[in-house]
């Protein structure tokens, strides 16, 4: 997938992704913040930081999937990449950086597994100004908190419905639509971010 | 954007979102999405439960050279401006009749839709999608109706231009109808213009006033 040549001896190792412990300090770490540092200064050093933590679950995700070990190598690469080429459509008021690379390795799960294309809806992606409201997008990701939160706490034959379903492994005719899952506020959420965005759009318009 | 009445169920947003739908069904879905930010906004909060499911994957550790690899493939990218963005320099697809997700399915816009006539003024195209499901265009004419139909699967009919009614309700830009098996109806266009919808299904329809069974292999109806 990725052939370019390796850095140089000394740049590797930056990040040991091994030995890093799986600890819940991820909950308290602001992704989106390192995304916009990746977006607006292509700072390699937030790179390293949400790849250390991202990859290995992109990658375990994928095997989940279905996808065999180099495949599920090459492709979570190939999603870490594509989360630097893409920065600038990352939109914190409207997902948290673990649910937008989500969307990324979904698609190319789609892509590589299925060998089938996945129509995306019209991209709308928001200018650099203004910025989001700080406060809508820690209340989104406190949301988000707390989405999976009750997904751990779900009893456990509904949350491995709910996995598998992620995983690619059951039939769209085997959704259930009650998920258990708290999904209203969110919803609300994305949906007040996405009249701001609409206004935004036909304000730039005139 | 249009008043939308008829949006598309949780089942079929969550199954969009996980990336269990087959082509067909997506791209009815993503253009349904494009149009409609209720659904949007559905399908974005179905998005965050794959971000929780991806959050919970565990870990499997990386090659040990993988971050310089990407660290390699992001030095070969074109460099970006210091705030990479902005919207007025888009290339705006714009059509006046198809969505985004379509113009990759119809090179040249509605313009160069490669229609068939299926009878009475009625026209389709079908678009090139995995063969589990099929999704075709539709071009009804103000006033005429669709050959009555029934179908083995599930039909998803979404308009694009004008509007249609069924024994059901009226279907106007945006609206989609989730048709279950077996349903026969008859959709009529409006009178004003024509009725242009994207429809799928994970069955061939069966025309029945119109075509004989067997040239339904024939014609890829």
């Amino acid at each position: 997938m990725i052939k370019s040549p390796l850095l140089p001896d000394g740049d590797q190792n930056t990040v040991s992704i091994a030995t890093k412990p799986r600890a819940d300090q991820s909950l308290d770490q602001d992704w989106a913040a390192l995304m916009i540092a990746i977006r607006d200064r292509q700072d390699t050093q937030a790179f390293a930081a949400l790849f250390a933590h991202f990859a290995p679950r992109v990658k375990a995700f994928l095997l989940k999937s279905g996808a065999n070990e180099t495949l599920a190598e090459d492709c979570a690469q190939d999603v870490m990449t594509t989360v630097w080429r893409k920065s600038h459509l990352f939109d914190p008021a409207r997902a948290t950086v673990a649910t937008w690379i989500f969307t990324i390795a979904r698609n190319r799960k789609i892509d590589l597994l299925r060998k089938e294309r996945r129509p995306e809806p019209e991209e709308l992606p928001w200018g650099p100004e203004p910025e989001p409201d700080a406060s809508d997008v820690i209340a989104l990701e406190q949301d988000s908190k707390k989405l999976q939160s009750a997904l751990i706490q779900l009893p456990e034959k509904q949350r491995i419905l709910i996995e598998r379903c992620y995983f690619g492994d059951l039939s769209h005719s085997e959704i259930a639509s009650e998920t258990g899952l708290p999904l209203g506020t969110i919803k609300s959420r994305i949906r007040l971010a996405l009249e701001r965005l609409r206004r935004e759009m036909d304000a730039d318009k005139e | 954007m249009a008043q939308i009445k008829h949006h598309l169920t949780d089942e079929l947003i969550m199954a969009y979102s996980a990336g269990l739908l087959p082509e067909a069904f997506s791209l009815v879905v993503a253009t349904h999405v494009s149009m409609c930010d209720a659904c949007r906004a559905a399908l974005e909060a179905h998005d965050a439960v794959g971000g929780a499911v991806l959050e919970d994957a565990g870990e499997v550790a990386l090659a040990p050279e993988a971050l310089a690899n990407c660290l390699a493939a992001i030095e070969q990218l074109p460099p970006k401006g210091p705030i990479a963005f902005d919207r007025s320099e888009l290339p705006l697809k714009n059509d006046p009749v198809l969505p985004e997700p379509l113009l990759d399915y119809v090179d040249g816009g509605i313009e160069a839709v490669n229609w068939r006539p299926v009878g009475l003024g009625v026209k389709q195209a079908i678009l090139p999608t995995s063969k589990e499901a099929s999704v075709r265009l539709l071009y009804i004419p103000a006033g005429a109706e669709v050959p009555d139909h029934g179908h083995h699967g599930t039909e998803l009919t979404l308009v694009l231009q004008g509007a249609f009614r069924d024994e059901f309700d009226r279907f106007g830009p945006g609206d989609v109808e989730i048709a279950d098996p077996n349903v026969e109806h008859t959709p009529v266009a409006e009178e004003g213009e024509p009725c242009i919808c994207l429809a799928a299904t994970d069955a061939p329809l069966k025309f029945r006033k119109f075509l004989p069974k067997i040239a339904q292999p024939f014609l890829r109806i």
